[in-house]
């Protein structure tokens, strides 16, 4: 067990439980060097180094330790390790990630990524996670949609839980002080600089305000702005919304990832993921003609590299370096596009999905092997055996690559003393993310953020102190939905909204369609500031919801405007008033910011790729 | 397909409750937690309710249903009779906190006591191997969805608040045998197990196994095997007999304790204050 060379969280920090003077109700407060908002991977991640760096450090969640959507991850976590194909290299998972953004990616960071990644995921081994094996008893490596070689370290279909359980029992062994169930609203600043957090525990609807000089955003994305989505409740954006309150800026936020392969049947879990390893696995997409409809869709972009016969396609899971992949694996925009089509021109399912098969290529052996959760998915909630029966899928909103603008070698954001890391930062996956890349981007950027925050908040000689006014505030915005009378459901507006952003913002968009969208959003503002909640403070899911909205509404915001600005197609944006990639779009990232609670965008310039990394994109592609 | 659902719902907290009865209008394919999820939007804003994938990996929305400890996420309404009034209880091994959220921090407690997984250390670095075989009966306990099911049925702890501080319970059990079968750890747990852990207050009535979502065989994969070694190492006479005079070590691996005292200052936090005149405002019968 590494021991910190700081004070340990546990004892020093004195639970001074201070009243702010004239104050509604007295609030607890806590002193901190750094605070992790957020207890997925990146989050335990970042407080893990933190806290091996020195830092007093605490961790905020909104759920239970262990719950975070880190755990709906199934497929894998991508590093160049080279155990099944010793060819793979950092070089070569640059290359892919930055091909699969459609190379609007922060160079420096996917370079950062594709060469520090193998070592986090052995950091993970060593800390007890028991990922598959090799028949040589190294990590076992899966394929993946646009990546060149097997790379992904999984287990079965569970890597994420596998991630997240090994991170919490790390932290936990730690000794790393957490905060369970509790909601931060406001980030706190003194002048320029971050001070902390100001939230409420939901187990009593009481404050709890942590003062600290550095603030790691770790809240993961924005799904559930989306009416079918493969996200959680917790994925309201609440780091997306906090970093533009407090001054810091987004980028990229026009881009949201609609995977693949949702399910579609029954409604009650419609959006619900299926795994890409089913098609990484061998399973092909058909449509209701049973033709295996990807070899329609191969993309100039990727046809180099794509096999054009289903004989080569075949072929491919064997024999990597003389045949070239299937189409069923091409990077997830692509994929979700040519199912969006299928369905569009009435070669669709029955309950308006397209066939995802597996039962007619592997035996059942290896399919409750290979993929055991999604066999016991589907047999529990949809009564199909996956075995013998293909699966009804389609598109479902599954990942921002927007996020909050950081530094790349830092993950700092424009707000001293600010991080963010995982699906709340941005820059990384560029237009469009690659399956297995966020597990990995998870750990790889944690443990910088970590390193970073502890080390900005050693150097500050004064500890910043919020404003009891700024306290105030935040207290006052808090309870504002009991003492409204406006009569709003919150829940009702949480739906509607859902329903706007999927179908005006959904998959495939236009001008006018964002623009109504837009005109939306605003009547929704209005109704949210009418919101009215039952009940008392106590675990009330109704006044949670209440304060979500603004979150959704402001990240839904920023999304609509950003992707009513581009005006291209790239990646996880596709317009079909301008449905071609645009050399000039590629040149720069939009920029989101907030003033006076009014959203600005503005074009960034994206920053020049080195020429030694240029060269890698010079040999032809395979 | 809509049908009207009849639901009874404990709401109250740690102040006392009773059932509240509702009815919910539910669609075909649906689980009980979508009906929840009505409920909440159009009649009770404010039932609490813990949840987070609605997929069954997550492991948030354990409650019982119709007396059985179930995930809501994961019981679909057609498993019931179409006329049948579908009650939903808070786990009753935990205290409550409000409806159906229990404070299961129990747990989270227990789980401070496990001494960590301890690899030698010169095997840093991508250089561990293990072979699949090896691994997939660790991987077999590393499944688990920490749910506390199978805690909450656990008939040792189920209505005995008094064996809480000698007992980890099955979820732990799991742990400590998934550490004790890992090819390359290097502790030996077996002895704290016993000891502190409170294995051998279980007496194998399968309660556990039979609620878990994940089918974790967790009687005979983890709990028997562990025990079995535990009786093999104490009364075995060729085994004790080896040990005391150095001609065998069981497994090469240090016995440790657990890694926290009981008792102390722990960094699982809690609300320190609560909200004065706060109380729930729900109608019980």
């Amino acid at each position: 067990m590494t021991e910190s060379s700081g004070a340990r969280s546990a004892t020093s920090t004195g639970a001074r439980s201070a009243t702010s003077t004239g104050a509604r109700s007295a609030h607890e407060t806590h002193d901190y060097d750094v605070v992790v908002v957020g207890a997925g991977g990146s989050g335990l991640r970042a407080a893990i180094a933190a806290h091996e760096a020195g830092a007093r450090t605490a961790i905020l969640t909104k759920s239970l330790l262990g719950k975070a959507h880190t755990v709906m991850a199934e497929g894998g976590i991508a590093a160049a390790m080279g155990n099944v194909w010793p060819e793979d290299n950092w070089q070569v998972h640059f290359r892919d990630t930055m091909r699969g953004g459609k190379m609007l990616n922060n160079w420096r960071m996917a370079q950062i990524h594709a060469q520090e990644a193998p070592d986090r995921v052995w950091e993970l081994e060593e800390w007890g996670a028991l990922f598959d094996r090799t028949k040589e008893g190294k990590i076992s490596q899966r394929d993946f949609g646009g990546h060149r070689y097997a790379r992904l370290a999984h287990v079965g279909d569970r890597t994420g839980l596998e991630m997240i359980r090994t991170l919490q029992q790390r932290a936990v062994d730690l000794g790393i002080d957490v905060y369970m169930e509790c909601t931060v609203t406001r980030l706190l600043k003194s002048g320029d600089r971050i001070a902390g957090t100001f939230g409420y525990w939901r187990e009593t609807g009481s404050f709890i305000q942590l003062n600290a000089p550095a603030v790691i955003l770790a809240t993961g994305g924005i799904g559930k702005s989306f009416k079918v989505t493969s996200n959680s409740w917790e994925y309201t954006g609440d780091g997306h919304a906090l970093a533009l309150e407090a001054g810091g800026s987004l980028i990229n936020m026009e881009f949201v990832q609609f995977h693949p392969t949702g399910m579609v049947w029954p409604l009650s879990v419609r959006g619900l993921l299926i795994t890409e390893s089913v098609r990484g696995e061998g399973g092909v997409l058909r449509n209701s003609d049973g033709k295996r409809f990807m070899f329609d869709y191969i993309s100039d972009y990727f046809k180099a590299e794509t096999a054009d016969t289903e004989e080569e396609a075949d072929r491919w899971y064997d024999d990597h370096i003389n045949n070239r992949r299937p189409p069923e694996l091409l990077p997830r925009d692509e994929v979700a596009r040519a199912i969006n089509s299928e369905i569009k021109a009435g070669r669709g399912s029955p309950h308006g999905g397209v066939y995802l098969d597996i039962a007619t290529r592997r035996s059942a052996a290896d399919i409750h092997k290979r993929l055991p959760s999604m066999y016991h998915q589907f047999k529990e909630l949809a009564d199909v055996d996956i075995t013998k029966e293909p699966m009804e899928v389609a598109p479902t909103a599954h990942y921002v690559m927007g996020g909050v603008e950081v530094d790349a070698d830092t993950q700092a954001a424009t707000v001293p003393g600010l991080y963010a890391v995982g699906e709340a930062s941005g820059g990384m996956h560029g237009s469009n993310r690659l399956g297995g890349n966020s597990l990995s981007d998870l750990i790889v950027f944690g443990k910088r953020a970590g390193e970073h925050a502890a080390e900005y908040a050693a150097k500050q000689s004064t500890r910043p102190t919020a404003s009891s006014a700024a306290v105030e505030d935040a207290i006052a915005a808090a309870l504002k939905p009991f003492e409204s009378n406006g009569g709003e459901n919150a829940y009702a507006v949480q739906h509607e909204l859902q329903d706007v952003m999927f179908d005006l913002i959904g998959i495939i968009r236009t001008g006018e369609e964002m623009q109504r969208a837009l005109t939306e959003i605003e009547k929704f503002k209005g109704r949210a500031a009418r919101v009215t909640v039952d009940g008392g403070r106590a675990y009330n899911p109704g006044w949670h919801v209440a304060l979500d909205i603004n979150s959704m509404l402001t990240v839904s915001e920023a999304v609509a405007r950003a992707a009513l600005e581009r005006k291209e197609s790239r990646g996880g944006h596709t317009r079909d008033d301008y449905p071609m990639t645009d050399p000039e779009w590629g040149k720069v990232n939009l920029i989101v910011t907030q003033t006076d609670g009014r959203i600005a965008i503005e074009r960034k310039p994206l920053p020049q790729m080195p020429n030694d990394l240029m060269s890698l994109f010079e040999e032809p592609a395979k | 397909m809509s049908r009207d659902l009849q639901m009874r719902v404990w709401r109250g907290d740690a102040t006392g409750g009773g059932f509240v009865d509702y009815t919910v209008p539910v669609e075909e394919g649906e689980v009980v937690l979508d009906a929840v999820h009505r409920l909440q939007a159009t009649q009770a804003g404010d039932l609490a309710v813990r949840w987070n994938c609605k997929a069954g990996k997550c492991g948030s929305c354990s409650a019982e249903i119709n007396g059985l400890p179930r995930l809501m996420c994961m019981t679909r309404l057609s498993s019931f009779d179409p006329g049948e009034t579908i009650t939903i209880t808070p786990m009753r091994t935990f205290p409550v906190i409000r409806d159906l959220v229990t404070d299961v921090s129990f747990n989270f407690e227990k789980a401070r006591e496990v001494p960590a997984f301890a690899p030698a250390t010169d095997n840093a670095g991508g250089k561990f191997r293990m072979a699949q075989i090896d691994v997939e009966r660790s991987q077999e306990f590393r499944k688990c969805i920490e749910c506390f099911l199978c805690q909450n049925t656990c008939h040792v702890i189920r209505d005995h608040d008094e064996n809480k501080p000698a007992f980890a319970g099955p979820r732990f059990f799991i742990r400590y045998a998934e550490l004790d079968m890992h090819p390359l750890d290097t502790q030996d747990r077996q002895k704290m197990t016993q000891e502190d852990e409170g294995l051998g207050l279980c007496n194998i009535t399968k309660c556990c196994t039979d609620v878990c979502p994940e089918h974790i065989k967790i009687t005979d994969n983890a709990i028997i095997p562990m025990k079995e070694r535990v009786v093999d190492r104490k009364y075995d006479p060729v085994l004790f007999l080896g040990s005391k005079i150095g001609l065998r070590r069981d497994s090469g691996r240090t016995v440790v304790g657990p890694a926290v005292k009981r008792g102390g200052p722990s960094p699982i936090k809690h609300p320190a204050t609560t909200v004065e005149g706060d109380a729930s405002d729900a109608e019980v019968d």
